[in-house]
């Protein structure tokens, strides 16, 4: 079965928004398995990758160390690599931190925000918690993307058209209605 | 307060005056105050927003107290290559700030400021508007310590300059460096022969010399003299007027600084020969402020050629009347476009305009205006002195005379230089006393980066044209500091008023340290060329139309040294370095990241 | 009368009135070229440069430059749109445009500019610059939005002609200043013209947002420049 195009899917700093897009294809989802195999993904719960994987898609860009160890080990193991909505393109909604200091957000969120219980003031720090990156970075500023599906999250239009193009190994046919930012 | 009222009327509340006031106010109290900015926008009926879009213009404006003794530091190429970073790094330690502040004792304000036309005399700096030059470690200990004393800038020159520089009006420590003495500018004058003979002429016979002498404009560009002067006159209007560019910001430039000081009457008289042709009766000197400690000698020269016949009322017994007066910039090197100094001039900011219409066209408060280079002007007076015959018979076919060079950097010799047109780099190198040439800088910072390879190039416009700038770098020099010292020249004077040059110096300057730090790859070349050649396409005026050039220009005749930076197997190499964006984190949380690596 | 002008346009012939600039000819013939920084009834000030053109192997700003007889001018062809494209992937790299967080996406010119050249993403990277977001009575600035167009400059000015809104700094600080004391003056119809002519969500009137639902907002259904191009 070796035949069938292997796909895997990550959510790094995202909301899962774009995998729930993703499932928005609907009835299609039959359609696809038959067209692809799933490897590493939360849609089959696969936590790791147990072969060469075809067609990689990336959601969310990167905020801490454990995102870029994810996102390098999926350049490692997929042929094409996806960079999917907003926040992979961009950095999105998370980085509009971008503008302020690690240290400046931190506090603000823990120990200087009106909403914070005196006896709750402290910045979390966790041996398990991955380290903070300085700023959320664009996906194709750690590793190499091959294609960009902009939208917030991308329409499932566009991820069908986009997954089936590369699948059948034919032009994307993008029509102004697909490509969103929003 | 009352001093800033008086400041107001005695600019007769003229917007076009704008910057002179607040100069002044600057002057009176420090800073340009909030009260000050109230009361001149109310005075000149414009808005506070406008008054404060003028301010943040001008690197010599500050809306920020400063302190008792304010001093700019040149950060010109060759500034750096004399010892620059050892001079900024006393005069920190003896006022106790780093750059952009005042002393804790408010008694030393440090700014940087781009090439202030000191290049042969490096490092330079202005303190109070006066000039210190050849500046090092010791001097730096020695002018703090007579800060401290209260000790008036003044008085802290030793040594006055050659020349003119020594005169009681002037009284700087500003050398001339006169290396070579041409024919025409440095040739036999005297003032006034010129003018009468240009005036037995019609305005329109005077036009006729000058293209017969096939001046061309000597700031850079080339136009043709005297077709601008026609089409200037041409233009129907009840108002025409003259402005002498003395604007010279090009880094490396320094010989209108030489020409306004030895030569002032040549280059006023060209301009009342101007004005005679274009039928203007008002000619202007827009000074840059870095030449401030000129002003009072050259109006007392203006008196002199007043009392003298050759400016006012019926010049040289005629039925002309012409005048000239003084402005004054603030620091920015756009405003040496002439649309942008024409902003300027009428006291706003150094924006340029978008041409059509030209100056010549509708310039200076909406006239007809010719902007001509300083030596232009003084050149058209020895046209009339000496004749379009005797001109036209120095130089090359093409390029009619001489030129002002001014030299700097690695060589024996350094200061001006008066050569026909046709030289080649390599006579000129030999000339100045330089050796072991690594690179030679023709036009300044929007000019070329020339290797050996280019050394037989001639100056003339029909090969390298260029507004007199010339920096030498022997072999000891980097290449690419150099190209960051003019990639961060061009984004602290772009006025920031069109996307290509805005956004796409900085979107240039980050990728060129991509490359620098040794991260490129084969596309990172391919794609700063080409993004240069984008902002040189479709940037609004000539400075951006040419600040890509450092890179452009080394990329083409210093290939070898981006390929050795590059790696050329690579498709991609990010900039990005995990260990140095979790440094942050490591610091809020007391973690280490090395053992966050062993655990993945 | 006024003389007529000859000119073509990507090899199609037109006429238009001496006195027009290369945009404003290439309208009368239905030919869209992009502009950001133009808007119609004011001086144009060729600051965004997307609508540059090529005459003659030369770059023109099609918004500023009057047009000229016989003029072979080039706008869709690869060359001119590779350039614009990446011009506006400069404004989308050099600003904060979050779209998704944005009140004007939908009806936003440069997204719409973006979405007609099909750009996924821009070539350059983010910047991620420090802006402020200014609070005046009755309306929002937001610098991380604005592109410097100076589209509000011009058109919102005291009776007397007091600049309102007046560019402050320079190069990449270059930032729009607004007059406090005049700016507290301006009436929700001035504030209203003023968010309705900032072609991104810089100035935004307060509250007031997400009138249209998606799908009916300007640029959902219709690329930029389709009703010029819908003409003749």
């Amino acid at each position: 079965m070796s035949s069938k195009p292997v796909i895997a899917t990550a959510s790094l700093a995202g909301c899962f928004g774009c995998h729930m897009s993703f499932l928005d294809i609907d009835e299609r989802l039959l359609e696809l398995i038959e067209l692809v195999e799933f490897d590493k993904s939360p849609i089959d719960d696969l936590k790791k990758f147990t072969r060469p994987v075809d067609i990689g898609l990336i959601e969310g860009g990167c905020c801490n160390a454990e995102n870029v160890e994810v996102l390098r080990s999926f350049r490692k193991n997929c042929r094409i690599l996806i960079s999917l909505g907003e926040c992979a393109v961009m950095g999105g909604l998370p980085a509009m931190r971008n503008t302020i200091s690690l240290k400046d957000c931190l506090e603000e969120a823990y120990l200087n925000s009106p909403t914070v219980a005196p006896e709750d003031r402290v910045i979390p720090n966790d041996e398990d918690l991955p380290l903070l990156l300085d700023r959320v970075y664009p996906c194709h500023e750690v590793v190499k993307i091959d294609y960009f599906l902009p939208g917030c999250p991308p329409s499932a239009d566009l991820i069908w058209e986009a997954l089936t193009a590369l699948v059948q190994n034919r032009p994307m046919k993008l029509d102004y209605q697909l490509i969103k930012y929003d | 307060m009352d001093s800033i009222k008086k400041i107001i009327s005695r600019y007769k509340k003229d917007r076009t005056r704008l910057l002179d006031i607040l100069k002044e106010a600057q002057a009176a109290e420090g800073k340009i105050s909030d009260q000050a900015i109230e009361a001149v926008a109310a005075a000149l009926q414009i808005s506070r927003a406008e008054v404060e879009g003028v301010i943040s213009f001008y690197h010599f404006f500050s809306d920020r107290p400063t302190g008792k003794y304010v001093i700019y530091l040149n950060n010109s190429v060759t500034s750096g290559m004399a010892g620059r970073e050892k001079v900024a790094r006393a005069l920190e330690k003896e006022a106790n700030c780093r750059f952009g502040q005042t002393s804790p004792d408010g008694l030393i304000t440090l700014f940087e400021t781009s090439c202030i036309g000191m290049n042969d005399q490096e490092p330079a700096a202005i303190i109070n508007g006066v000039i210190f030059t050849s500046l090092n470690e010791e001097k730096v200990k020695k002018i703090a310590g007579q800060m401290r004393k209260n000790i008036d800038v003044q008085e802290m020159i030793e040594e006055y300059g050659d020349g003119a520089n020594r005169h009681d009006l002037v009284r700087a420590m500003v050398k001339n460096h006169i290396r070579k003495e041409g024919p025409v500018i440095f040739g036999d004058y005297q003032t006034g022969l010129g003018l009468n003979q240009a005036l037995k002429l019609a305005p329109e016979g005077v036009i006729n010399e000058i293209k017969k002498a096939n001046l061309m404009g000597r700031g850079g560009a080339g136009f043709p003299t005297g077709l601008k002067w026609e089409l200037c006159r041409k233009e129907k209007s009840s108002e025409h007027y003259v402005v002498c560019n003395a604007d010279e910001g090009e880094p490396g430039t320094f010989k209108d600084r030489v020409l306004l000081t030895e030569r002032p009457e040549m280059v006023f008289e060209g301009m009342v020969i101007a004005g005679y042709a274009v039928g203007a009766k008002l000619g202007i000197l827009y000074l840059r402020h870095e030449y401030t400690y000129l002003k009072r000698y050259l109006k007392y020269i203006l008196e002199n050629m007043r009392q003298n016949g050759f400016l006012g009322k019926k010049i040289a017994g005629q039925n002309f009347d012409f005048e000239i007066e003084i402005k004054s910039g603030a620091g920015a090197y756009v405003c040496g476009e002439e649309s942008a100094l024409i902003e300027s001039a009428e006291g706003k900011r150094g924006d340029p305009r978008d041409r059509p219409p030209f100056p010549v066209q509708n310039g200076y408060l909406g006239s007809p205006t010719t902007v001509n280079n300083v030596e232009t002007l003084a050149t058209a007076t020895q046209i009339f002195t000496h004749g379009s015959a005797w001109f036209r018979a120095m130089g090359t076919s093409v390029s009619a005379g001489t030129k002002l060079l001014s030299v700097s950097g690695d060589c024996d010799r350094p200061g001006i230089y008066e050569v026909e047109w046709g030289l080649t780099l390599k006579e000129l190198l030999s000339l100045v006393g330089a050796e072991e040439t690594l690179a030679v800088q023709v036009g300044g910072a929007s000019g070329q980066c020339l290797s050996e390879a280019g050394f037989g190039r001639k100056l003339c416009y029909s090969d390298l044209a260029t507004g007199g700038s010339v920096i030498i770098f022997n072999k000891t020099r980097d290449i690419f500091s150099i190209v960051r010292n003019f990639l961060d020249f061009f984004i602290e004077e772009s006025c920031g008023w069109c996307t290509p040059c805005r956004a796409g110096n900085v979107l240039i300057k980050n990728k060129f340290e991509k490359i620098a730090s040794g991260l490129g790859t084969a596309s990172d070349l391919a794609e700063i060329e080409a993004w240069g050649k984008l902002i040189k396409a479709t940037s609004r005026c000539g400075l951006g139309q040419t600040s890509p050039n450092p890179v452009l220009t080394t990329l083409t005749n210093f290939r070898e040294i981006y390929e050795k930076k590059i790696n050329k197997e690579a498709d991609f190499r990010s900039e990005f370095d995990l260990a140095r964006s979790v440094e942050q984190a490591c610091q809020v949380t007391g973690r280490k990241f090395e053992e966050e690596r062993e655990d993945a | 009368m006024p003389e007529k002008l000859k000119f073509s346009i990507d090899g199609r012939e037109g006429l238009a009135d001496q006195g027009m600039t290369i945009y404003e000819a290439a309208r009368v013939i239905g030919v869209y070229i992009p502009v950001l920084c133009h808007y119609e009834g004011l001086k144009p000030v060729g600051s965004c440069r997307i609508c540059s053109i090529l005459v003659n192997g030369r770059w023109l700003a099609s918004c500023t430059q009057p047009l000229s007889e016989g003029m072979v001018i080039e706008n869709n062809t690869p060359q001119v749109i590779e350039y614009r494209r990446a011009i506006i992937e400069m404004l989308l790299a050099e600003g904060n445009h979050f779209c998704p967080a944005c009140e004007k996406s939908g009806n936003c010119e440069l997204q719409a500019l973006a979405y007609r050249y099909g750009i996924m993403v821009p070539r350059f990277p983010y910047q991620f610059p420090q802006r402020q977001i200014e609070a005046y009575p009755g309306f929002l600035l937001d610098h991380n939005r604005c592109v410097q167009c100076q589209r509000c400059v011009r058109a919102i000015q005291t009776e007397d002609g007091q600049k309102i809104f007046a560019m402050k700094n320079r190069s990449k600080d270059v930032r729009v200043n607004v007059d406090r004391k005049l700016a507290a003056k301006l009436s929700p119809d001035q504030i209203q013209k003023a968010m309705d002519i900032c072609p991104v969500g810089a100035i935004l009137k307060k509250e007031v947002g997400f009138l249209r639902p998606i799908g009916q907002r300007k640029y959902d259904r219709q690329p930029i420049g389709s009703e010029i191009e819908g003409k003749k």
